[in-house]
């Protein structure tokens, strides 16, 4: 049991997606505006990384190694996670509408975010288990949900804030995201 | 797209604006060059534009990659444009660029295993690159042949030249060298920070920094001119 735990700690803390591995920062910067926003896209993307883990392991090992056919590999994990995240719209929209207006409009944005499909060729590349390969994924979504949070309360607060004319906008963004990723190098030390 | 247009409204016949071809032009290679750079401008593919830039062989690497997947893409939709239905346009598009990510990713392994470790997962992810798939969507799926070839260059070679400009800059200051090429004398302390992943959100930002300084600074010499005429008047 404490291994799992450490494996999740270890994948949403050291090895972070968006600022250690860099997948998944277009809605990292799109959609870090304010803070509803982003927790919703955390949330939803916490939902669909997990499920396509799960997908993506089924369809590498009872599919592609059977079959040999790697090669196929990218072709197949773009559609089956374009597939999931269709499917999540529906049951989410089926079970909780109120979910489903929080989430709805950033649920078909995630079939584009590049975190979702690069733990899901990880996981192949590295021949995780199955459990290891949910577990991963969860812990890379929760992750991406913390830090997506943490950026948003400081961009909230860089809206507020007077900054000279050159700075305003992207560069500002960017800087205060380097700083975020400067202080998640400290967790290095956690391994 | 309207710019283009507007130069070109004297030779074409006046159709809807979003199905109207353009005539090949040199601004339809200058434009993804400059005008439109997916990553200073448009703020696309940002993902390979931080992650791979750590060295400029990577940063090479990982551009002429997505340019040789973003011209065959656009060259098959531009080819296909009229035999693929509009409902199912965008599984089309996927499944064309999926294809040619497969083959460049077989063909980098092939040349060379250590760029092929270098670049990790993010020769596979060219395949959710947004530039390529808005390419396919905005431009090649209406434009002939040969201007969606010209457009998909400019564009391929305006990401290339991004990534060149972040990664030279944090393979100088990070290691003191460019393309391995050691610059300075071996007293030199390399600024670890700017291979690291912080690094490259620093370089970013002070390269937009830059970009704004110079249009706001632009933009007041402007008005400074037009200040001077309108009371000369």
């Amino acid at each position: 049991m404490g291994e799992y735990l450490m494996l999740i700690l270890a994948t949403a803390l050291v090895n972070n997606v968006v600022l250690v591995k860099f997948l998944g920062l277009c809605p990292f910067m799109g959609v870090s505006g304010k803070l509803d926003s982003a927790l919703g896209m955390g949330l939803a993307t916490t939902f669909v990384l997990t499920l396509a883990s799960v997908a993506g392991w089924l369809l590498e090992h009872l599919v592609l190694a059977p079959l040999d056919i790697g090669f196929l590999r990218i072709l197949t994990f773009i559609l089956v996670i374009a597939a999931v995240v269709q499917f999540t719209e529906m049951v989410v929209r089926k079970i909780s509408p109120t979910l489903y207006q929080v989430l709805g409009i950033y649920l078909p944005l995630i079939t584009t975010n590049c975190a979702v499909l690069g733990v899901a060729l990880l996981n192949a590349q590295e021949e995780n288990g199955f459990l290891e390969s949910v577990l991963y994924g969860m812990g890379s979504a929760l992750g991406f949900t913390l830090v997506m949070v943490l950026f948003a309360g400081m961009r909230e607060r860089l809206a507020l804030a007077q900054v000279p004319a050159a700075f305003a906008g992207a560069p500002i963004a960017f800087i205060a995201a380097g700083l975020l990723s400067l202080a998640f190098m400290g967790f290095a030390g956690l391994a | 797209m309207a710019e283009a247009s507007n130069q070109s409204t004297s030779t074409s016949s006046p159709a809807p604006l979003f199905d109207r071809e353009e005539p090949l032009t040199a601004d339809t290679f200058i434009r993804g060059l400059w005008e439109e750079n997916p990553v200073f401008v448009m703020m696309l593919g940002m993902c390979p534009a931080l992650a791979v830039t750590n060295s400029t062989i990577n940063a090479l690497g990982m551009g002429l990659s997505t340019t040789f997947v973003l011209i065959c893409s656009g060259a098959l939709v531009s080819w296909l444009r009229n035999w693929i239905p509009k409902q199912v346009r965008i599984a089309s598009y996927i499944v064309i660029i999926a294809t040619f990510v497969t083959v460049v990713d077989y063909l980098i392994q092939a040349i060379s295993l250590e760029l092929y470790a270098a670049l990790g997962a993010f020769i596979q992810l060219i395949v959710v690159n947004c530039i390529i798939l808005g390419r396919a969507e905005a431009y090649a799926s209406k434009q002939r042949l040969l201007p969606t070839i010209v457009n998909s260059l400019g564009t391929g070679l305006g990401f290339t030249l991004a990534l060149l400009s972040l990664g030279t800059v944090r393979e100088l200051l990070g290691n003191g060298s460019i393309l391995g090429v050691q610059l300075f004398s071996d007293n030199f302390q390399g600024w670890v920070i700017m291979i690291l992943p912080p690094g490259g959100f620093f370089v970013l930002g002070a390269w937009l920094l830059f970009f704004n300084w110079r249009r706001l600074r632009k933009e007041r010499r402007m008005t400074e001119q037009t200040g001077v005429i309108a009371n000369a008047v």
